[in-house]
């Protein structure tokens, strides 16, 4: 069975582009990408044991992670660069995003919305940090050192310049959603977030201010 | 035409190629070898379509006995843990092929050889060599076994040298190469390292100028140490603590220079064993070929200039987590270079103690990584497993 957010992916890839997978683990969207869209896919992943399965597969994987080592690519190297769930646990977000539209013409990224209702209920509730079904790790042994929320994310894209031109929301391993990021009810709603990113001209970016406030803080 | 005694197709064959010397081998340096000898090894046989020679570089000590017994010391091939039935490269489905270097002393041209123009040993009078030398060498007998393309370039350390240099100087005949615990330049340390074994070697009296062959004698004592130095380079400080640490020979110290130590006894022997089976003029002109390596200086010192030429060809960098000999940042070094190129490029760090010399020996995650490699070019190149 594919995953949700993978089959997303599959439906953003143009056939036979040029890929980049960030933290691509031992490969299986790689594998998936190579399969049905015929794309020149690479990978970037952090473990021995997730690159040595990715050999296994016949997939062109370095062993590395997205702090240090996109800054080797050159420019403009891809036609994507995916980074699915892991932008949250890279040492500067920020500057990943920025390498990431860099080296690709778009990037397709994914991440737990920290806004979805129930993180909130977990911290309002108990008092703690919190743990749900799309954050399950506690605190202490959580990979996850910057997580935030849609709102958040839609505001660095502000920052950086990002053009958002697709957005989906997945709950469980329900099938995607489409959904209007710049909408306070999606950051209650939506458990994780997926995005097509590019580098907007400057009129098609979203204006500052266009992202709402939230239900509690209009 | 060449002269060749042996039937390439016979499941283990080997022999010396020698060529014609109208067809001498033109060095780096200007120089020319005629009448070049390379003596070579092979398994299994070639495919009718020519798609499963897998060529193997050896190191520096190294020889192309890669998976049968050597003739000197008796022992097992050096690689018989990633070559032979069963393993990542076997000659059940590859012809593999592996030579002696040029510059070696089991069988190719080198200083020990006669020099055809003096009927004398070369000595010093041999030329200097490079790695790219050493590829120039074996392209003529991969071209004279009549294999066009190598579905394998495959080597470690110094072997690795050669494999990238045969990716950046026949990207045509290369389909992948697979560089394990290797660089693409000489550091200063590894520079320094050779230096002391060059002067052991030299300050020997019975290297008597290079020309101990013609008269008689050998730096046995100078190759010895040179020896026991690099040796020390190709393990890990914690695996020579863990297997000797001050542990003595005998109970108490000698109180004099006798080998006290374990360590002390077991660098005497590693010396010892390795001047039966190798020519000290030999080392001297490898490790200078080695020194000598640098991929990227012909290309303005950007090695991912030099890359470029092997677009096409399918890259497998492995290294060691202690090696300090070619530490992983060597490694990477060469990756990002690749990556820039626009190569494909996978690489993985594996986890050892065992030093630089761990390719050499039982590294699971090395076989894995391999045999997932292998198995995926032989996809790409439609043999069926």
């Amino acid at each position: 069975m594919i995953r949700e957010d993978f089959r997303e992916i599959l439906r953003l890839v143009r056939p036979g582009a040029r890929v980049l997978d960030v933290g691509c683990g031992e490969g299986a969207l790689l594998e998936l990408l190579t399969q049905q869209k015929e794309v020149d896919g690479r990978g970037l992943e952090i473990s021995a044991h997730g690159v040595a399965a990715c050999m296994a597969r016949g997939l062109s994987v370095v062993q590395g992670d997205a702090d240090q080592d996109l800054d080797h690519f050159p420019d403009k190297t891809f036609d994507y660069a995916v980074l699915s769930q892991t932008l949250q646990a890279t040492r500067n977000p920020r500057h990943v995003l920025d390498e990431l539209l860099r080296i690709a013409d778009r990037a397709i990224v994914s991440f737990p919305n920290f806004g979805h209702w129930s993180v909130r209920w977990s911290l309002l509730s108990r008092g703690r940090m919190p743990t749900t079904k799309a954050l399950p790790v506690p605190w202490w042994a959580t990979p996850n050192i910057h997580l935030c929320t849609l709102a958040d994310f839609m505001a660095l894209t502000e920052d950086l310049g990002v053009r958002v031109d697709s957005s989906a929301a997945f709950a469980g391993n329900g099938p995607a959603r489409p959904i209007d990021p710049t909408k306070a009810l999606e950051n209650w709603r939506s458990e994780t977030c997926l995005f097509l990113l590019s580098r907007g001209a400057p009129a098609e970016r979203v204006e500052p201010g266009a992202v709402s406030g939230d239900l509690l803080v209009p | 035409m060449a002269d060749l005694d042996l039937d390439v197709s016979a499941p283990l064959g080997g022999g010396v190629w020698r060529f014609p010397a109208d067809r001498p081998l033109v060095l780096d340096s200007g120089a020319k070898i005629s009448g070049l000898e390379v003596a070579y090894q092979t398994y299994g046989s070639l495919n009718e379509d020519g798609t499963n020679a897998v060529l193997i570089c050896h190191a520096l000590t190294g020889d192309q006995y890669v998976a049968s017994t050597h003739p000197t010391t008796g022992k097992p091939g050096w690689w018989t843990r990633l070559v032979g039935p069963g393993k990542p490269i076997d000659p059940a489905r590859h012809f593999v092929i592996c030579a002696n270097v040029i510059g070696g002393c089991m069988g190719s041209t080198g200083p020990a050889s006669v020099n055809p123009a003096t009927g004398e040993p070369y000595g010093l009078s041999f030329p200097i060599i490079t790695i790219a030398d050493m590829v120039r060498a074996q392209a003529m007998l991969i071209d004279a076994l009549g294999v066009d393309t190598l579905l394998a370039v495959v080597g470690g350390s110094m072997g690795g040298m050669q494999v990238q240099q045969w990716a950046v100087d026949y990207p045509q005949k290369v389909f992948s190469a697979v560089v394990v615990a290797s660089t693409s330049r000489h550091s200063a340390q590894n520079i320094a390292f050779h230096e002391v074994g060059r002067q052991a070697i030299m300050a020997d009296p019975e290297w008597r100028g290079g020309a101990y062959a013609a008269q008689g004698s050998r730096p046995e004592k100078g190759l010895a140490v040179a020896r026991m130095a690099a040796h020390i380079t190709y393990v890990s400080e914690p695996a020579l603590q863990r297997k000797f640490g001050r542990e003595l020979q005998r109970d108490g110290l000698s109180w004099g220079f006798d080998a006290d130590f374990q360590v002390e006894s077991y660098l005497r022997h590693q010396g010892a064993a390795f001047v039966d089976r190798f020519d000290a003029n030999s080392y001297l002109y490898i490790t200078r070929a080695m020194d000598y390596f640098d991929l990227a200086a012909p290309h303005g010192g950007v090695l991912a200039n030099a890359f470029k030429a092997a677009r096409d060809v399918r890259f497998c960098v492995l290294s060691f987590t202690s090696d300090w000999l070619y530490p992983t940042a060597e490694s990477r070094h060469i990756v990002r270079a690749l990556t820039a190129a626009g190569c494909r490029a996978a690489f993985a760090e594996i986890d050892s103690d065992k030093g630089h010399d761990a390719f050499l020996l039982d590294e699971p995650v090395m076989d894995a990584a391999l045999t997932g490699f292998m198995a995926s070019v032989e996809r790409e190149r439609g043999i069926g497993r």
